[in-house]
């Protein structure tokens, strides 16, 4: 086996196409698995089986069958039903929808670590259930899953490389295009291994400056 | 003292008089064990009146319904005339405005500076200007002589002081009824008198009506017009401090007393 670098300068425009798209799933499909995975917790919350358990099903099920079923299934059936959308979105949702079945549950912690001293002097000072949300109860536990939540963006810049099987061109898709293409496997697969460990790196110490940050 | 950050005795003469609380044959179980059964009870306005009893007599939980952190399984609750339990919950939010409370714990909010633990309320739940509810704070953490502390932080903040900045907290809300429920048993033994000088000065200056749950015997001598004796979920004396701290009838008292004196 030879080193070749000439095949690393080759791939490179096409690596930064690839970690441009490998980027964007992992903030967008982040911020859909916060939202979402926050909305689930909420629902839980809801004093309500009619709603605690369609939430419960779904999420069990979505947390419990594999991201690239999901993905297969989001991309070639959702068409069937006239929902259609690019590979690049329907992958964003499909992995953003497969975390939040886990942040859900980070943020179900969160919550039920908030002291019920908070709760008591909310209801004391007649705050309404809204405000006592979102200024006093969702303020300290998301404080408090902000690492919990930071792993499980690391864990899904590892599971980025799924959306390759329905077309999208992330890193690992352009590594694998450029290969085909010209015979040479080992320098864009050894390219896109560095960027992956370079992007957790990166990405843990913002967490831990986060973190820091957050601290009281 | 800048008194006008306190309940204005001339605003309200009604206050002086007549009663304010009242539980009327309220039960309260928790699972078999029945705390509260049947109890009848009443608070005048402006007074101020000590619970005393051995734990588990039901003292903390007649504070705990008052202020609806627990709901009663039988009986009804009103303060000032105004249906706290039964009660629609619309009722009730609008009759607990005239509650506040102490907790032991202080539970003040961490994600928040002092300054806005005590505005947060009145902006949001009296819709008072930032500006106004800024100006009311600021006076009362004067009275409290925390007036420095306005950007700390809970955390960076003594048990003393997160006590004192919770009885601002909860007069700022200009409650007619003041709950405290041993707001002095998670201090430091040498923080113990600033709050209890504290809460002197305000049963002296002002009109309200003081509800406390104390082991604090001396205080409560000192601010009580009464004082209740319970045991087993039931008043088994009553009566002014002097009275029953002095010449207990019943003998639960007596060794109640004994044994925390």
């Amino acid at each position: 086996m030879k080193w070749d670098w000439s095949a690393v300068s080759g791939f490179m425009p096409h690596f930064w196409d690839g970690l441009l798209v490998t980027l964007q799933i992992l903030v967008l499909g982040s911020l859909v698995s916060f939202v979402l995975g926050l909305a689930w917790a909420l629902l839980m919350r809801v004093p309500s089986r009619f709603v605690t358990w369609p939430v419960g099903v779904v999420t069990e099920f979505v947390r419990n069958t594999p991201l690239l079923v999901q993905l297969f299934f989001l991309f070639y059936v959702l068409p069937e039903w006239g929902v259609t959308a690019s590979a690049l979105t329907t992958g964003v949702l499909a992995i953003g929808l497969h975390y939040s079945t886990y942040t859900m549950q980070v943020y179900r912690a969160g919550i039920e670590a908030v002291p019920v001293g908070q709760w008591e002097a909310a209801t004391a000072l007649n705050l309404p259930m809204g405000r006592t949300w979102t200024a006093v109860i969702l303020p300290q536990a998301i404080r408090r899953v902000v690492p919990a939540l930071g792993n499980y963006v690391i864990s899904m810049l590892k599971d980025t490389p799924l959306l390759m099987a329905i077309t999208v061109l992330e890193m690992l898709g352009e590594a694998r295009l450029f290969s085909q293409q010209n015979f040479q496997f080992t320098e864009p697969l050894t390219v896109i291994g560095v960027a992956f460990i370079v992007i957790s790196y990166l990405a843990s110490l913002a967490l831990r400056a986060l973190e820091r940050r957050l601290a009281h | 003292m800048p008194t006008d950050t306190l309940p204005n005795p001339e605003k309200s003469p009604e206050r002086s008089s007549g009663e304010l609380i009242r539980l009327e044959q309220v039960t309260k179980r928790f699972g078999d064990n029945t705390v509260l059964d049947h109890l009848d009870f009443s608070v005048d306005a402006g007074k101020h009146v000590t619970l005393i009893g051995p734990s588990g007599s039901g003292k903390t939980t007649i504070l705990r319904l008052l202020m609806t952190l627990l709901k009663p399984d039988e009986g009804t609750i009103t303060v000032d005339g105004q249906k706290l339990f039964p009660a629609t919950e619309k009722e009730r939010r609008e009759a607990r405005k005239q509650i506040g409370m102490v907790f032991q714990q202080f539970n003040l909010f961490p994600n928040m500076s002092v300054l806005r633990n005590i505005t947060e309320a009145p902006v949001t739940v009296l819709g008072m200007s930032k500006d106004e509810a800024v100006e009311r704070a600021e006076g009362l953490l004067d009275m409290v002589g925390l007036a420095d502390k306005c950007d700390a932080r809970p955390a960076q903040l003594s048990g003393g002081q997160q006590q004192r900045v919770a009885i601002a907290r909860a007069l700022a809300m200009r409650p007619k009824v003041l709950l405290l429920d041993e707001v002095t048993s998670a201090l430091d033994p040498e923080l113990v008198a600033g709050v209890l000088d504290l809460l002197r000065d305000i049963a002296r200056t002002t009109d309200i009506t003081m509800l406390c749950v104390t082991h604090e015997m001396n205080f409560a001598r000192d601010i009580s017009d009464q004082v209740l004796m319970f045991d087993s979920g039931r008043v088994i004396e009553a009566g002014p401090p002097e009275k029953i701290f002095s010449e207990p009838e019943h003998d639960r008292t007596r060794e109640f007393l004994s044994a925390v004196l």
